[in-house]
């Protein structure tokens, strides 16, 4: 039988089938970080059981920590208390981990990749829906919930039902200024944030095959926001490139060995998928949002939609363009904003540093700008400072912050305020997720950046200039 | 984390005819601090629920003494976002044993389910019937009949059937989680766990 790349490592993890009810599926690695992790643990406590293979959990602390003074004591109480609790479960149960200040700390689904725990034809899962950005390696990551996490605490399995298959091509050349982001943000305001609901996704078509890897993560990180549980990417030279020579990934013989199982990860030619949706590359122009969803996308050069040619209810939609203060029909080119933020596991790797600096060089940042650009781990920090983009940044004016989730989900100090509009390069525009009140528009590092130095939405292909070295 | 059983509940319910009412409306994320499961109810729906000088919204259904039940009823799409189980923690803590809606999103009603509250899905015209008999008579109730997997409006005597896996309907009823159910067969997982390297 002709199987899809999701089929072979579904199938291949399966430990036990339950008639009209979910599969158990084995669990490779298991990353944990401080927020959906303390009450997993009280639960293992109450049972009075152990992790059962701590070796295959990594705990990093990423959601809820300061991006300033990391080497402080963490001001806010209640903070400090989750900190402390997985750096004690941690210990307790023999799992390795990267606190803050450790050398390895950042954004879970940032370091999983960095450190080669990421690797094709896992089963990977975290208490964080985005999570499928794993997927980018031919994996299957998905996000899971508390009791989820307990479950694959205690016994390295969860309990899901397959899901349906979904193919998404992009075929041809992305145009000039247009990002890895783009891509997902045009597919996502295509499919809507219920489009994939149910569905696994695979990415196919040359725009993903030609996309570098931290492109890739960018992209099936968003897969969680059309509704997918995740979405992955077959494995390639790229793939093996990438992942050759990091800590945890295999050597010598256990190489050759798992090489010969990675090259049998694609879809096999003729397997078919629930559905199958195609693009063509030449359609997608730089995105940015406009309303509280990530599916409210829209070209950048493009007025904002009438009600009634969405799908959806008008008054759910009128109610998201009154949170914005935006109107029907209005040009996104030249809205002022008052914040950026360019980091999160979706773009916050070195390539989206890379971008940010090539269009902030030799310009100033807007004076009505608040700016936080937080790289998404240690590594990313250091390969800023080492590629000279860090004084790029610092003649433009922009300072770096350090590592963490930051303003994306706004738990540490990292808000935007109330009736602020923030560009972020983040994967969420829902009502105060950046903060109490505030109004994001999601879009890439390169429309990030043009906000930065003009202060209003600005589409960044004028200001496009020669590439960093 | 045991929960009390699911068998027939018979309440009247809330209405929220919003839809993709997402994780961080159902709690955000700045109160996900808490390293214990205690206390969410208070934060369900915080913004939509509370003015920032913590003043109640007069016009939130949570705060319109009219409107009340263990049954949420919401928009399609509802529960989308993040996976923190805290949102479905709020909705359970706040008093809800079931939500009602069109369309669930993916994770959240897993979470629902792995905690007690059933997630009911139904077709956009049911919902629709549902939402216009809330708000001619708040007092109106709805049956839901798990063993029966259908959902009902006494009003009108309006009945649909819905979907459980038969394993996770088991769960609901006898308030069982999988964790038991996973240290039950513990040596297959080891087995399989020593063919499979790091």
């Amino acid at each position: 039988m002709k199987k899809t790349l999701f089929d072979k490592v579904w199938d291949s993890h399966v430990v036990h089938k339950i008639e009209n009810g979910p599969d158990v599926l084995f669990i490779d690695r298991h990353m944990v970080h401080e927020v959906t992790s303390p009450v997993a643990f009280l639960g293992l406590k109450s049972r009075g059981i152990p992790v059962m293979y701590p070796g295959r959990t990594f705990a990093t602390a990423d959601h809820n920590t300061p991006t300033i003074n990391q080497h402080l004591p963490v001001e806010d109480p209640l903070s400090a208390n989750q900190l402390k609790a997985l750096e004690e479960n941690s210990k307790a149960h023999g799992i390795s981990y990267w606190g803050l200040g450790h050398e390895k700390n950042g954004i879970v689904h940032v370091v999983g990749p960095e450190y080669g725990i990421t690797q094709p034809g896992a089963t990977i899962v975290c208490g964080d829906s985005h999570t499928s950005t794993h997927g980018a390696f031919g994996a299957i990551a998905f996000g899971i919930g508390t009791s989820e996490v307990e479950m694959v605490l205690a016994t390295q399995c969860i309990m899901q039902q397959k899901a349906k298959s979904m193919r998404i091509n992009v075929n041809g050349k992305l145009s000039k200024g247009v990002t890895p982001k783009d891509v997902a943000l045009y597919i996502i305001s295509k499919l809507t944030t219920s489009g994939a609901t149910g569905y696994f996704v695979e990415y196919a078509g040359d725009v993903f095959r030609n996309m570098t890897m931290e492109g890739r993560m960018t992209v099936c990180n968003l897969s969680i926001e059309m509704g997918a549980r995740g979405g992955m990417i077959a494995p390639d030279e790229k793939t093996f490139e990438y992942i050759k020579g990091r800590e945890f990934t295999p050597v010598g013989a256990d190489w050759d060995k798992a090489m010969e199982y990675w090259e049998t990860l694609k879809t096999d030619e003729g397997a078919t998928f629930d559905k199958e949706i195609t693009f063509d590359a030449a359609d997608i122009e730089p995105m940015i949002t406009y309303g509280t969803n990530p599916g409210m996308g829209i070209g950048i050069s493009n007025g904002i939609p009438t009600a009634e040619s969405v799908e959806g209810g008008v008054a759910t939609y009128k109610k998201s363009l009154q949170y914005m203060a935006f109107h029907e029909g209005d040009n996104m080119i030249g809205k002022p904003i008052d914040f950026v933020f360019l980091g999160s596991c979706t773009n916050g790797r070195i390539e989206d540093f890379r971008a940010f600096a090539s269009i902030v060089k030799g310009r100033k940042k807007a004076d009505n700008v608040t700016a936080w650009l937080v790289p998404g781990s240690h590594k990313v920090e250091s390969a800023i400072k080492e590629e000279g983009i860090l004084d790029i940044l610092h003649d433009a004016g922009f300072e770096l912050r350090e590592p963490g989730c930051s303003a994306c989900l706004a738990m540490n100090d990292d808000k935007v305020p109330a009736g602020k509009y923030a560009v972020s390069t983040s994967n969420r525009n829902f009502e105060g997720r950046q903060g109490p009140g505030s109004r994001t528009l999601l879009a890439s590092p390169l429309v990030a950046a043009a906000a930065a130095v003009t202060g209003k939405v600005t589409d960044p292909r004028g200001l496009m200039q020669e590439e960093l070295v | 984390m045991a929960y009390d059983k699911f068998n027939i509940l018979k309440t009247t319910g809330v209405p929220l005819p919003i839809e993709n009412v997402d994780t961080d409306q159902i709690i955000p994320a700045r109160f996900l601090k808490a390293t214990e499961r205690k206390g969410f109810g208070d934060n369900l729906f915080r913004d939509w629920r509370y003015n920032p000088d913590n003043s109640p919204k007069e016009d939130f259904v949570l705060n319109n003494p009219t409107f009340s039940g263990k049954i949420l009823v919401g928009g399609k799409n509802f529960g989308s976002g993040s996976s923190r189980e805290h949102a479905a923690w709020a909705v359970y803590d706040y008093g809800f044993r079931c939500v009602v809606s069109s369309f669930f999103a993916d994770i959240f009603k897993n979470n629902c389910l792995n905690i007690g509250v059933l997630p009911v899905q139904v077709s956009a015209p049911f919902l629709e019937k549902i939402f216009e008999a809330i708000y001619a008579d708040p007092k109106t109730e709805l049956v839901v009949n798990l063993p029966e997997q259908t959902i009902t409006l006494t009003t009108t005597g309006e009945s649909e059937s819905f979907d459980i896996n038969n394993y996770k309907k088991d769960n609901m009823l006898n308030g069982f989680d999988d964790i038991d159910y996973l240290l039950n067969i513990k040596e297959n997982i080891r087995e399989f766990a020593e063919d499979t390297p790091l």
